[in-house]
C-alpha cells in the first residue's frame, strides 16, 4: 500500500519520509532473502526430495513400487480409515457447530474447549487411550477377547484413532463462521414457514458451505496421513492393517528407499493437492465475505 | 433443566443437535481420556514415581521439551520475517510460498520424516555439506529440532500474519513524523503489537511439537537416554507390553498438555480474541462480516 506524502514546495520528496514508514531497499532484499531460503530449505528441499527419490530408479520402478500388492492393500486401508473418519467427523462439526453456533447455553466454552482437546493430545496418547481400553490388557479386552472381537491391531481400531486425530477439524472451521452468522436469516426461513430441515439446508449449509469444505480438506489430510496414533494401534500386519503411513515407515526400514519414497509421493501429491483446494476455498469464501459486505453496506 | 440453562430461540433441533455432540464427544474422546488417568490410578503412587522420574524417562522430557522450545524459538525468529515478508514485500513466486507455509499441516508426518532423514544424512544433499564439518544433523539432537522445525512452522506465521495485515499504517506514519527512526517504529510500535501473536503461535508450536512421533522418530536414530523422545519411550514400552509404565509416561504428556493448553487460552485471551482468525485460517473475512452485520 502506497503512503500518502505531500511534497514540500523547495524540498525534495525527501528520501527520509520513505524510509521513516518502509525499510532500505537493502533491507528489504535481504529480509526476502532470510525468508525465501528458510522456507526454501524447510519446505520445497523436503518435497523435492520426496519426488526426486520416488522416481531415481526410474519410472517404471515407481509404477511397480505401487503396483505392489501390499502397497495396493495399504492404499485400500487408509482409504476405508478416511472414508469413515472423516464423514462421522463432518456430521459432529455441522451438529456441534449447529448448536454451539446457533443457540446460548451455559458451559458453551467448556464444550468447545473440550472438542479442541484432542489437537493437544500427543499422536502416540491418541492411540494408546483405546489400547488401554480394547487392548488385550484393556478395561474392556477380557469381555471383547471372550466374544471374539477384534479392535486392537485390526481395522476398527484404526478408524478409531484415525476418528480422534481428526475429531475437531471440521467442528473448529464451522462453529466461529455459525457463530458469526447470526440467527436472522435462519427466524425469517421458519417464520415464512419452512420446516427446520429446509431452514437448514436451504438457508444455514449454502452460507457454511465453504467453511464446510475447507474443514473437511483438512480432515481427510490428517485421516490419510497419520501416522503415531494409528501406529499404535495398528499391530503392522503387511497388507492386512498397515495404512500408506505405516507401509512407507516399513519399507523405508527394511533399506527400500524407491518404494518408500514412492508410496510417499502419492501421500506427497495428497498434501499438494490439499494446500492447492485450500488456496482456492479461502478465495471462494472470500468472494462470499466480499457479497456479505456489500450486503450489509447496502442494508446501512 | 436444559431450557433453563439456554436462551430462548425460535430455531428447531437445540436438543437433538447438542445430544449428540455430547455423546459422540463423551464416547470418542471424554471417556478413553478419563479410562487412561483411571488405569494409571491402578499404580501406586510409588510405582508411578518410580517410572515416571526414570531417568530414561527424564532423559526423554528434557530432549523433548527442550528440543521443542528450542525449535519453536527458531520457528519465532523466523516466523516473524515470513509474516512481515509475505504482509509487506512484493517479490516473485510471493503467494507461492504463502500457500506452501501450511505445507507442514498438509504433508503426513512419516513422508516429513523419511525426506528430512534424506537430506540431512552423511551423503544426503544437506548432510554432505554439514559431515565434512563435524556437524552430524541426521541421528542426532540436531536432528530432533530440525522435524521440530518444519512441524511447528506455519504456526508463528499463520497466527502473526493477520494481525500484521490489520495493523494501521498510520501509527507507523504517527511515529516517524514524531521523529522515530525506522528502527524505534519497529522495536517499539510494530514488535509490542504482534508480540501477543508471536507468543501464542510461539507456543502452539511448542505444543504440537512436544508430542510429535512420526517426523522424528526416522531422524533421531532413537538412542536411549541420548536421542529418545517422550512419544518414542511410550511406544517402545508398549512394544515390551509394559503397559503400566506406558500409561505413566502418557499421563505424564497428557497432563503437560492440558496445561500448555490452559496457557495458549489465556495468552488467546490476553492478545483481545484477535488470534480467533488464526491457526490455520477460519476464514476471517466472513466472520469480520458476520460479527459486523
Amino acid at each position: 500500500m502506497a503512503s500518502i506524502t505531500f511534497p514540500t514546495p523547495g524540498l525534495p520528496v525527501s528520501a527520509h519520509a520513505t524510509h521513516a514508514t518502509t525499510e532500505r531497499r537493502w533491507v528489504r532484499w535481504t529480509l526476502i532473502a532470510v525468508a525465501v531460503t528458510f522456507l526454501g530449505v524447510f519446505l520445497f528441499l523436503p518435497l523435492a526430495v520426496v519426488f526426486s527419490s520416488a522416481l531415481e530408479k526410474g519410472f517404471a520402478t515407481y509404477l511397480a513400487a505401487l503396483r505392489e500388492p501390499d502397497a495396493m492393500a495399504a492404499v485400500k486401508l487408509t482409504l476405508i480409515a478416511a472414508g469413515i473418519a472423516v464423514p462421522l467427523n463432518m456430521f459432529f462439526g455441522v451438529a456441534a457447530a449447529w448448536a454451539i453456533g446457533k443457540f446460548d447455553f451455559t458451559g458453551k466454552s467448556l464444550l468447545v474447549t473440550l472438542i479442541d482437546l484432542p489437537f493437544s493430545v500427543s499422536p502416540v496418547v491418541s492411540g494408546l487411550i483405546y489400547v488401554l481400553i480394547f487392548g488385550l490388557q484393556g478395561l474392556l479386552g477380557p469381555w471383547l477377547a471372550a466374544h471374539d472381537i477384534k479392535i486392537i491391531f485390526a481395522v476398527p481400531g484404526i478408524v478409531l484413532a484415525t476418528i480422534f486425530v481428526t475429531f475437531p477439524f471440521v467442528a473448529r472451521e464451522l462453529i466461529p463462521l455459525v457463530e458469526s452468522q447470526g440467527t436472522e436469516e435462519e427466524e425469517a426461513a421458519l417464520t415464512l414457514g419452512a420446516s427446520g430441515f429446509q431452514t437448514f439446508w436451504r438457508v444455514t449449509l449454502p452460507n457454511i458451505k465453504w467453511g464446510l469444505l475447507y474443514g473437511v480438506i483438512l480432515c481427510n489430510a490428517r485421516a490419510m496421513g497419520e501416522f503415531g496414533a494409528v501406529s499404535v494401534v495398528s499391530g503392522h500386519i503387511r497388507g492386512r492393517t498397515n495404512t500408506m503411513p505405516l507401509h512407507i515407515e516399513i519399507l523405508y526400514n527394511e533399506y527400500q528407499f524407491a518404494p518408500a519414497f514412492a508410496v510417499a509421493s502419492l501421500l506427497a501429491l495428497l498434501a499438494l493437492a490439499t494446500l492447492l483446494a485450500k488456496t482456492v476455498v479461502e478465495w471462494k469464501a472470500r468472494q462470499q465475505s466480499a457479497e456479505w459486505e456489500q450486503i450489509i453496506g447496502e442494508a446501512v | 433443566m436444559k431450557l433453563q440453562l439456554k436462551q430462548k430461540s425460535i430455531l428447531p433441533g437445540f436438543g437433538l443437535a447438542l445430544g449428540f455432540t455430547i455423546l459422540y464427544l463423551s464416547l470418542l474422546v471424554l471417556i478413553p481420556l478419563s479410562a487412561t488417568f483411571l488405569k494409571a490410578s491402578a499404580l501406586s503412587w510409588q510405582q508411578f514415581w518410580h517410572i515416571a522420574a526414570s531417568r530414561r524417562a527424564v532423559a526423554s522430557y528434557q530432549l523433548s521439551y527442550g528440543a521443542s522450545a528450542i525449535a519453536a524459538a527458531i520457528n519465532l525468529f523466523f516466523g516473524l520475517i515470513v509474516a512481515w515478508v509475505l504482509v509487506r514485500y512484493d517479490f516473485p513466486g510471493k503467494r507461492l510460498f504463502d500457500s506452501l507455509v501450511d505445507l507442514p499441516f498438509a504433508l503426513p508426518t512419516a513422508v516429513a520424516g523419511i525426506a528430512l532423514t534424506t537430506i540431512y544424512a552423511p551423503n544426503g544433499w544437506i548432510g554432505h555439506w554439514l559431515a565434512p564439518l563435524g556437524i552430524s544433523s541426521a541421528y542426532s539432537r540436531l536432528g530432533v529440532v530440525i522435524a521440530l522445525t518444519f512441524t511447528g512452522l506455519p504456526f508463528v506465521v499463520r497466527t502473526v500474519q493477520p494481525v500484521l495485515e490489520d495493523l494501521d499504517k498510520e501509527m507507523e506514519e504517527a511515529a516517524a513524523s514524531l521523529g522515530a527512526n525506522r528502527w524505534q517504529t519497529i522495536t517499539k510500535v510494530l514488535l509490542p503489537s504482534v508480540m501477543p501473536a508471536a507468543v501464542t503461535g510461539f507456543s502452539m508450536a511448542f505444543a504440537r511439537a512436544v508430542g510429535e512421533y512420526g517426523s522424528v522418530v526416522f531422524i533421531s536414530g532413537n538412542m536411549p537416554l541420548k536421542t529418545e523422545i517422550t512419544p518414542l519411550l511410550i511406544i517402545t514400552k508398549l512394544e515390551q507390553y509394559d503397559y503400566a509404565g506406558a500409561t505413566a509416561i502418557a499421563v505424564v504428556m497428557l497432563i503437560s498438555s492440558f496445561v500448555l493448553l490452559l496457557a495458549i487460552n489465556l495468552l488467546q485471551a490476553w492478545s483481545g480474541g484477535r488470534l480467533k482468525r488464526a491457526h490455520g485460517s477460519e476464514l476471517p473475512e466472513i466472520a469480520e462480516a458476520g460479527a459486523a452485520s
